[in-house]
């Protein structure tokens, strides 16, 4: 790493799907200042086509050997292709979603487009991010977008707040994670994952040289379950969920999952995996707190999107303790669970906003009463999506959980998986809840759906893909073991 | 053969996806002569291979049909493994399924919901019949969660009663707790026997038996778990507090699910897993002791109910718990064979029960009803055929099952065994008072009928009344004419395991003769005349002296006020789980969101945290401070714990 960056432009095509996004943000942006409001429709159909590209032009690189470029600070390898393709797909349908809601909340601007791609962009450079420069500045992108996104509904004073509420603690989490980086820097000597991979499994570590890296693992596994939002670390996430507009509620609990997981994986499997023994106990503690919290707290919430909240802190909870493990079908299990968790978020969120209408906002529990009379179809797609999270078979929720407690019985923590499952039986209860006041309660306003048919196929794609993977989970889980 | 189980299985599913998509097109009449015909072609098959595997000893069939997934050593298949265990469930279920059927066309005639009622009861007959097919533990999971839901969907048949809503949700939530034990009973038979399929996990048992897990032996902790999913759909002390909920369903649904086929579930899948059953004595008391307890108890709550249906719940609990402890002493075909016979007289009361509620307009209270003998025959001698088969009269089926269970309690070595003895045989009595006094005030004395129901008072139609028949001929028989193939000759040696240590059957074949001297030899048995005290009590209490009974609950309010709030099981699970768990979760809420740091840390740090304090107060709450505080102070806990935790090097330097 001593030598300047070489700029070998022939190795410029394992970053294509990067670079291409890149030039169409800056294309979208321009052209978005000179359209006229008439055309505003524009800006959308030309982002929805950057994605399609980009995810093609991803797609496109599955397969090939890993390669490395730019002085071994970006990797392209077959899991950093297969999670760039789901999450460009993940954004896409938010797109769709979030279209229908930015219509009937007069948020429709551009900059909202320019800022989802540019996270889009962050998020594919912490995915391919193979320094730990490389990797923080995919997060600073990102999360900048996200702060601006957050704080797009100006007029709403609790979505500033949630803004800044982010940004404050993520600046702070950003701290730690650079702190962290920069005691594994000084000890190791590089950046680079592949050279602080060589370096903290040599045989003859100093003791010193341990705790060094063991103190600065502490701080990394901190800053990666911030993004996550993994319990003691988690009191960003109702917040913000709750004060964002769903739509960048939907964004956030989806594609920054993955890309949050790519980073922990560049992280710690890839460069720190020697020194498994020091971050899992870690894991464990924090993913059975998140488990626990979110199982519990959402029983008293009544706002949706604040339940959903806790319920994710819960899933990432379940995503944790597959790489608890320490074996790599841990890892993959883990990695279909996020899969799983983003397929059934978007649904859930999804349908959300379905319900939503010029000046009418659905963030109350009671907001879904009586859809079962109004809209069946919608009431079964909730109902399909609230069992899947509940984990009951054969949704492929069900499959996601069976899959990690079966790894972690594997591994011998049968203590830990009993505790999982127990608050996985409560959790049930509120996913319940929500099924009840669809199909067993009285409507008490107007909730009929106006929605285009678009935003409809989709959302019933989304919802019954749930059923369809739990039927067919062979494939998506050989795929997600074959990362590792 | 491989067609004829798949058409088994297959044909009631294809009449519940007709009546369930086609149901209002095709019309009442079509859809349900389309799910009965679906179930008889399964019952006449299921006949078939009855004959074929039992009585003419064909081959077993094990085989995978169809491989669903495969990940590394995660094999998921769905397969058939057709025994004679197998072969006797697929005659029950089949049977009473198709009674059910065509007692329905009565019954529900003129509900709003009559096809979607036919597509989930043919359903539930699907569901039921993947259960007792399959060759693996996923299938077998699939199948218990699949019959789950039905139940689940049938509790709630009738929405708009706010009680069957809340049934419902209860049923639901008491079995997911039994199924997330099954479930990890299951991960536990993966992870120490890499495979789920059945032969393959029993042929390594070997291998498992010795393992230790928390001080126990890890065969006993897989039992145990194994049997906790039992418990919750078998409806064992202290899971059992669905099962009286479960009657706010439509009556056919109370025979078919939870008397005869759903809630033995539970029984079937012990006796499938008897190899590994046996190698834990520990399993196999506690077993044998919440069975026991089941059927002291539950039973006891059968004499202070005043719903019909509610009796015969209470009596299936009880029922249950005697089956449950001829698992625990290792009488597994004895089980299987009050299974059987407890399947066809329970579905009778049940029916019967539903026959005199449709004439009584759906008045339940068995104090309201009374003298209906004259008015409806047919209901009166086939309820008086199941009352007997139940309480174990001479030469009904009931009598043999029962019989052999106490008798096999009787010879077990296991600990506790002489007291569960005792509950079992103090069990006839009760059942015997309870049944009779139902049968008495229904059926005998004077009439408490109100007038205008009295008017209309009449037989049910004979859609309902041939089920009736139908199934009090196998309750007064079927006890007596396999009695000594099923449990002496071997009918069900080949799917269960017994080891030679527990002696229970061996002692049972050495001292039976013939059914007919059971009959003989009844008189000189203890339980005979608990039967009779029973009898007697009832009719004492019940005809001849009926201010007596009011006179005994007042002199024993306090025994009468345990019994009514049923041991007060509902009551703690609504202070401890429900509202218990509220509270945990307001309390952590409170913790985690506001109180804790507010009051406890914040003041004694104020300074430290000031000038992130200082750029949020605008913004309203001002808490993210206390966000911020938080994440430190875990810091720091998890850089202590770093740093103590295990072979840390900084403590050697």
């Amino acid at each position: 790493m001593n030598n300047f960056i070489e700029f070998d432009t022939s190795s410029l095509w394992a970053a294509l799907p990067e670079i291409f996004l890149l030039s169409a943000i800056v294309v979208i942006l321009l052209l978005d200042l000179f359209l006229d409001k008439r055309f505003k429709q524009v800006t959308y159909y030309l982002t929805q086509l950057s994605l399609l590209i980009s995810g093609l032009l991803a797609f496109n690189l599955i397969g090939h050997p890993q390669t490395i470029i730019f002085s071994g600070s970006f990797v392209l390898d077959n899991m950093a292709s297969v999670f760039k393709v789901f999450m460009m797909g993940a954004t896409m349908v938010a797109m769709v979603y979030s279209r229908h809601y930015l219509r009937a909340h007069s948020l429709f601007r551009g900059e909202y487009f320019v800022l989802v791609l540019l996270s889009v962009l962050g998020m594919m450079v912490m995915i391919s991010g193979y320094s730990l420069l490389t990797l923080y500045l995919g997060l600073e992108i990102l999360s900048l977008s996200l702060y601006a996104l957050i704080a797009i509904a100006r007029e709403r004073a609790d979505a500033i707040e949630a803004a800044l509420k982010y940004f404050v603690l993520g600046a702070i989490a950003s701290g730690l994670l650079l702190y962290g980086m920069s005691m594994i820097y000084g000890i190791s000597g590089s950046l680079n994952i592949s050279d602080i991979a060589s370096f903290a499994s040599s045989a003859n570590l100093a003791s010193r040289e341990t705790l060094i890296i063991n103190f600065g693992l502490v701080f990394l596994v901190i800053g990666i379950a911030f993004k996550l939002g993994a319990v003691p670390f988690h009191m960003w996430v109702p917040d913000v969920y709750q004060g964002a507009p769903t739509s960048v509620t939907l964004l956030i609990s989806t594609a920054p999952k993955i890309a949050a997981v790519a980073m922990l994986v560049r992280i710690l499997v890839d460069g720190l995996g020697s020194m498994h023994a020091y971050w899992s106990d870690l894991f464990m503690v924090l993913s059975i707190l998140s488990i626990a919290l979110g199982s519990v707290v959402a029983l008293m919430q009544t706002n949706i999107k604040r339940l959903l909240a806790y319920s994710t802190i819960s899933h990432v909870g379940f995503i944790m303790l597959g790489f608890a493990t320490g074996t790599l079908t841990g890892y993959g299990a883990a990695t279909f669970y996020m899969l799983v968790y983003v397929l059934m978020s978007l649904a859930a969120f999804g349908v959300i906003i379905l319900l939503n209408k010029k000046g009418f906002e659905v963030d109350q529990i009671s907001d879904f009463k009586g859809l079962s009379k109004h809209s069946p179809w919608f009431a079964l797609m909730m109902l399909i999506i609230m069992l899947s999270m509940a984990g009951v078979p054969p949704l492929v929720g069900f499959y996601s959980k069976f899959f990690i407690l079966q790894q972690v019985i594997s591994a011998g923590f049968i203590t830990i998986a009993v505790i999982a499952v127990i608050f996985a039986v409560i959790s049930a209860y509120y996913y319940l809840q929500i099924i009840k006041s669809m199909y067993f309660d009285e409507a008490d306003k107007d909730i009929t759906i106006h929605a285009s048919i678009d935003m409809r196929l989709i959302l019933s794609i989304n919802a019954i893909l749930i059923l369809a993977v739990g039927l067919f989970p062979d494939f998506w889980m050989t795929l997600a073991l074959s990362l590792f | 053969m491989e067609n004829i189980y798949l058409t088994i299985a297959l044909s009631p599913l294809v009449g519940a996806i007709l009546a369930g998509f086609f149901g209002t097109i095709l019309g009442k009449t079509a859809t349900h002569m389309l799910t009965i015909l679906g179930v008889l072609i399964s019952t006449v098959l299921s006949l078939y291979v009855f004959n074929y595997h039992v009585l003419e000893q064909g081959e077993i069939f094990n085989q995978n049909l169809y491989t669903w997934m495969q990940i590394n050593n995660l094999n998921v298949s769905v397969g058939f493994l057709i025994d004679n265990l197998t072969a006797v469930m697929l005659v029950v279920v089949s049977f009473v399924s198709l009674m059910v059927h065509i007692y329905t066309i009565g019954y529900m005639h003129d509900d709003t919901g009559y096809t979607r009622f036919f597509s989930y009861i043919s359903l539930f007959t699907f569901s039921m019949f993947m259960l007792v097919m399959s060759n693996n533990f996923m299938q077998l999971f699939f199948g218990w969660e699949a019959v789950g839901l039905v139940s689940y969907l049938l509790i709630g048949f009738w929405h708009h009663k706010e009680s069957a809503v809340q049934a419902n949700l209860k049923a639901f939530l008491v079995n997911r707790v039994g199924d997330f034990g099954f479930l990890l009973g299951i991960g536990l038979v993966l992870a120490f026997s890499g495979s789920l399929d059945y032969m393959e996990v029993f042929s390594s048992l070997g291998k498992t038996m010795n393992q230790q897990l928390w001080g126990l032996d890890l065969i006993t902790i897989i039992c145990l778990l194994l049997f906790v999913g039992a418990m919750g759909k078998s409806a064992q002390v202290p899971l059992h507090v669905w099962l009286p909920g479960s009657m706010e369903g439509p009556t056919p649904i109370s025979a078919l699910i939870h008397a005869a086929t759903m809630v033995t579930a539970g029984i079937f899948m012990v006796s499938r897993m008897s190899p590994m059953f046996e190698l834990s004595d520990v399993a196999l008391t506690v077993v044998m002791i919440v069975g026991a307890m089941t059927a002291l108890f539950m039973g006891l709550l059968g004499i202070v109910q005043n719903d019909i249906k509610k009796v015969v719940a209470y009596s299936t609990l009880s029922q249950l718990g005697y089956m449950t402890v001829a698992l625990g002493v290792s009488a597994y075909s004895v089980a299987i064979f009050h299974l059987m016979t407890h399947a066809f007289f329970k579905a009778l009361l049940f029916l019967g029960a539903g026959s005199v509620i449709v004439a009584m307009h759906h008045q339940q209270d068995i104090r309201k009803m009374g003298g209906l003998r004259k008015k409806m025959p047919i209901t009166y001698w086939t309820a008086l055929i199941g009352t007997l088969a139940l309480i174990g009269f001479p030469g009904f089926a009931g009598f043999y099952s029962k019989d052999m269970i106490i008798e096999a309690v009787h010879f077990s070595t296991l600990p506790y065994a002489s007291w569960v003895y005792v509950a079992v045989v103090v069990g006839v009595f009760i059942t015997a008072f309870y049944s009779l006094r139902m049968f008495f005030l229904v059926f005998h004395g004077e009439s408490r009928v109100d007038a205008h129901t009295a008017k209309h008072l009449h037989e049910s139609t004979p859609s309902m009344t041939f089920p009736l028949i139908a199934l009090a001929i196998p309750s007064l028989l079927i006890g007596y004419f396999t009695i000594e193939p099923m449990l002496f000759n071997g009918w069900l040696d080949n799917a269960i395991t017994v080891v030679p240590s527990h002696t229970s059957m061996a002692e049972l074949k050495h001292e039976f003769f013939s059914a007919a001297s059971m009959i003989s030899h009844a008189i000189q048995t203890l339980p005979f005349w608990m039967m009779i005290g029973g009898v007697a009590s009832a009719w004492v209490f019940s005809i001849y002296r009926t201010q007596w009974a009011d006179w005994a609950q007042k002199k024993c309010h306090r025994t009468n006020y345990v019994l009514e709030s049923l041991y007060g099981f509902d009551r703690f699970n609504d202070i401890v789980f429900v509202s218990g768990v509220k509270k945990l979760g307001n309390l952590l809420y409170k913790v985690s969101d506001v109180g804790l740091i507010d009051k406890v840390l914040v003041n004694g740090s104020a300074k430290l945290i000031g000038f992130i304090g200082k750029i949020v107060r605008p913004i309203q709450t001002g808490y993210v401070y206390h966000y911020a505080f938080f994440m430190i102070v875990s810091l720091l806990i998890i850089l202590t714990w770093a740093l103590f935790a295990g072979d840390n090097p900084l403590l050697e330097l």
